[in-house]
């Protein structure tokens, strides 16, 4: 025999998303603990509602310095002293920020789990956040900024964020706040965005590996059951689109070799009870390697390395946004075949084998995608974070299979909306500022970085 | 933690290693042809990675994309990358779908020709141009890619000249060369399988039999030429980039010995002291008390062949001077070189690094790729067994040779990068005593 025949597939062999258990500790704090022997390995994951909209108004960019800044120090030992402990044990402890929550993970081998721990509860619970170590991570994050002016990708993702939604939305400012923003931070603001936000009855921590249930809850009861607060409110961003009319920014960067292109708007929550539906036709449009948008601009044109579609799902409405980077001359090309992918998929039904694409990917590949403790705990955090049911992952690849090309179409027709279409390009201005003129998409701005 | 390894070859000289773990109902199917930019001839820059990507438009029984699609319809994921030395191609799919990425791949090594022609060439090359432009051009610091090898690997080094390629060879590339590159590298005695995951062996054995045992050998290839290297550059050499970024960075490159032997894991220890995770010296010294820069790392090009070479990665901070970090960074080698490392940094950066081993373990796209490196460079998958260990031995002392005789003025390659405004503010100096090509962008 040789490859003359193509093969045809076995039975599927059956596949549950690990099985974890919840526990409510006396103090609020909830616990998800998911047993997963295969390797010694164990992730922690907090996961804490302090996240970018929750940060008073004027303090952008608070929640990302405080969850930064919570491994720089405890009341026990400093910055450097932690890191060297951690390390030591094969570990580190790090903080982020999201919109929606901050959270502090490390992963670490299941015999330096209990060592490492008694220091992940205190970072969490009791930073020090020394002035000196504050002003070095902003500091830092100014430096981040200049480097984004000079990074066309990034540059051009927070430049379409600040162009498509409101004045007064936190989703115009990037992530770790701005330049200005920044620099205005003050030491105080972030010790007390820590005391008002980090509160057991607003924290789950997720632990997943190597464990069993009642050794983790015995655990982390030994190190937080004296961590007591108040009751914290959920903020709700603002997540109004600037204009709903059609609108093209160009951002300058001279002699670009490229334009990096976003075209998109305002999306939607991701709470939404059209998830499924929107997944399947963003995968269609722009989300595998065999959608649309990408065959059409990478393979038929060659006009780029690689172009997608996504929705960045948050509480409140994310962007969505297709991406793609072409040469400078068939910018204005590229960005008229984007446009007839979008009306394509608003105007006919895809066919049968493309949703049969999308929904066997999408239902395929979910045992791929949770493979790593650190894997399953951002899926469990996903639960926790948008407050979806115990049951979601059970049921995700059936509801996923269920959507058919009816749902697609009304999903393309409800939520792609061409008619208030925003396009940012930054490029060289001087090569696409006419063309894009000449298109009469819409009005076209020029500005610098 | 001992990954199960068992292994056979075909009669036309095809290297199969299975590794079985039934965790997930996953497998993941991997292959590396050792081939790569080094076996690139004159005026063909950039011809291996071209190649890769023509793998990806059909062969025989695929069509143009379809390999991509029946494995993402599968509910696999895949891709395929090149390096210097070898190029791989790897999917993970559920159990059921063994098949169908075995057979995949068997088609496009035994009859990728017939699917070949002239306008999906056409195409991948503007593919691939848009690739250069995003990934090296039109990205800060971008060109240390090309520019760092090009510095520290003599002319006609194989490893010397640029992976990505240049427009001009780009465009020169013919089906002619397609056929022949095809022809001479791309056969089962010059590649490996391996098979990782949920799978039944007997079944994987007869799949693995049933669509590569017919292709045949190769006729040999070219070999490569003396890639041999004195164990230092024999001076320090420098190259100074403007370039359209914000805040200066430093790559500082050192000759080290090749992947796989045994000076090479004191090398690696002596890399992660200098530049893994926050307790670092170089993060430690320079970001957090001196903050002068923002970010520092250090790593290996893991080449097993001739030498490595051993990279620190240091960002400045703003207000901070080129020539302020390179003294900083200097300094930091200096002390390395002259009074050693202590126990407790191999202590930390051994358990760092065992702990990403484990961690990595997980998945089974990664044991795959392992196990093929192993298989692919020296003949033995297993020796993905002995890694740990052989970090494990390491010694204070060796970590000292390898600092003493290699982070010395005699091995050191400095490519600063500049802001293209701040040029003044960036010390050109001539190459010293060198036996490497130097370029001034």
């Amino acid at each position: 025999m040789t490859t003359s025949t193509r093969p045809q597939p076995g039975p599927a062999r059956e596949y549950h998303f690990p099985s974890f258990e919840r526990r409510l500790l006396s103090n609020g704090l909830t616990l998800l603990v998911a047993p997963a022997h295969s390797l010694p390995v164990v992730t922690v994951l907090a996961i804490v509602d302090a996240g970018a909209v929750a940060e008073p108004s004027g303090q952008e960019g608070v929640a990302h310095l405080a969850a930064l800044a919570l491994n720089e120090g405890t009341p026990k030992y400093d910055g450097e002293a932690l890191t060297e402990y951690l390390e030591r044990l094969g570990t580190s402890v790090g903080g982020s920020a999201g919109w929606d929550s901050a959270s502090l993970a490390m992963t670490v081998l299941r015999d330096n789990l209990e060592n490492a721990f008694v220091h992940f509860a205190e970072v969490l619970v009791a930073p020090t956040f020394p002035a000196a170590a504050i002003e070095r991570l902003k500091g830092e994050r100014i430096a981040e900024l200049m480097q984004i002016e000079s990074e066309p990708r990034e540059l051009a993702d927070e430049k379409f964020d600040e162009y498509i939604y409101d004045a007064r939305s936190r989703f115009r400012l990037p992530l770790g706040g701005s330049r200005q923003s920044v620099s205005n931070l003050a030491r105080a603001e972030v010790a007390a965005f820590h005391a008002s936000r980090y509160q057991p009855s607003a924290t789950t921590l997720i632990v997943v590996g190597d464990v069993n249930v009642a050794e983790v809850e015995r655990m982390v009861s030994g190190e937080l059951d004296g961590w007591n607060g108040s009751i914290v409110l959920s903020s709700k961003a603002n997540d109004k689109p600037v204009r709903t009319s059609r609108a093209v920014r160009i951002v300058r960067k001279e002699d670009a070799p490229q334009s990096e292109v976003r075209i998109g708007h305002v999306g939607v929550p991701r709470t939404h009870p059209d998830y499924f539906s929107i997944t399947v036709m963003n995968a269609v449009l722009g989300g595998l390697f065999s959608s649309r948008i990408n065959l059409n601009l990478r393979e038929a044109h060659g006009y780029t390395y690689g172009a997608s579609s996504s929705f960045d799902w948050r509480r409140e409405a994310g962007p969505f946004v297709i991406g793609t980077a072409v040469a400078s001359d068939v910018t204005v090309p590229a960005i008229q075949e984007t446009l007839k992918e979008i009306d394509r998929m608003r105007a006919e039904p895809i066919s049968e084998s493309e949703l049969s694409l999308a929904t066997s990917y999408l239902e395929g590949v979910f045992p791929i995608r949770y493979e790593t403790t650190a894997a399953i705990a951002a899926a469990l955090a996903t639960l926790v974070i948008y407050d979806l049911p115990s049951d979601w992952y059970d049921s995700y690849r059936a509801r996923m299979g269920a959507v058919t090309v009816k749902d697609v179409l009304a999903a393309a027709r409800a939520y792609v909306h061409p008619d208030s279409l925003q396009i940012v390009i930054v490029g060289d201005a001087g090569a696409v500022r006419e063309p894009l003129e000449a298109l009469a998409f819409g009005p076209v701005d020029v500005v610098n970085p | 933690m001992r990954i199960p390894i068992e292994t056979f070859r075909l009669g036309n000289g095809l290297s199969v290693t299975l590794s079985e773990d039934h965790t997930a109902p996953i497998v993941a199917v991997n292959l590396w042809y050792h081939v790569g930019s080094a076996n690139e001839r004159p005026g063909r820059t950039g011809f291996a990675h071209l190649f890769e990507h023509m793998l990806f438009q059909g062969s025989e029984h695929v069509e143009a994309n379809e390999h991509f699609e029946l494995v993402q319809r599968a509910g696999g994921t895949l891709n395929g990358s090149t390096w210097l030395d070898r190029t791989n191609y790897f999917e993970t799919v559920p159990s059921n779908q063994l098949a169908i990425a075995l057979w995949l791949e068997a088609d496009r090594m035994g009859a990728l020709l017939p699917a070949m022609t002239q306008q999906k060439l056409d195409t991948q090359r503007d593919v691939v141009s848009n690739e250069r432009r995003w990934s090296v051009d039109n990205q800060p610091y971008g060109t240390w890619w090309e520019k760092l090898p090009a510095l520290t690997y003599p002319d006609p080094h194989p490893f010397h000249h640029s992976l990505i390629g240049s427009f001009e060879d780009l465009n020169a590339a013919s089906l002619d060369d397609i056929a022949h590159f095809f022809a001479t590298y791309y056969t089962p005695d010059n590649a490996v399988l391996t098979i990782a995951g949920d799978f039944d062996p007997r079944e994987a054995r007869e799949l693995v039999q049933s669509y590569f045992a017919a292709i045949p050998r190769g006729n040999g290839k070219p070999a490569l030429p003396d890639m041999s290297l004195p164990a230092t550059f024999g001076g320090t050499l420098r190259e100074v980039v403007k370039d359209d970024v914000s805040l200066p960075r430093l790559y500082l490159a050192f000759r080290s010995p090749a992947f796989g032997s045994s000076e090479y894991y004191a090398a690696s220890v002596a890399g992660a002291i200098l530049g893994m995770r926050k307790g670092s010296r170089l993060q430690r010294a320079l970001v957090r008390e001196r903050e002068v820069a923002t970010d520092a790392a250090a790593f290996t090009f893991d080449l097993p062949k001739g030498a490595d070479i051993l990279v620190v990665d240091v960002t400045a901070r703003p207000g901070i001077t080129p020539a302020r970090l390179e003294a900083e960074v200097t300094r930091e080698i200096d002390r390395m070189r002259l009074d050693g490392v202590t126990q407790s940094e191999v202590d930390r950066a051994i358990s760092l690094i065992g702990t990403d081993f484990v961690v990595s373990m997980q998945q089974a796209s990664e044991r795959a790729d392992q196990l093929s490196r192993f298989a692919t460079y020296f003949g033995d998958p297993s020796f993905i067994n002995d890694q740990m260990n052989r970090y494990r031995s390491v010694a204070v002392e060796d970590v000292d040779r390898f600092a003493a005789t290699r982070l010395g003025e005699d091995n050191r390659a400095f490519l600063m990068y500049v802001p293209r405004d701040d040029g003044e503010n960036a010390e050109s100096r001539d190459t010293v005593g060198t036996d490497a090509a130097l370029v001034t962008a």
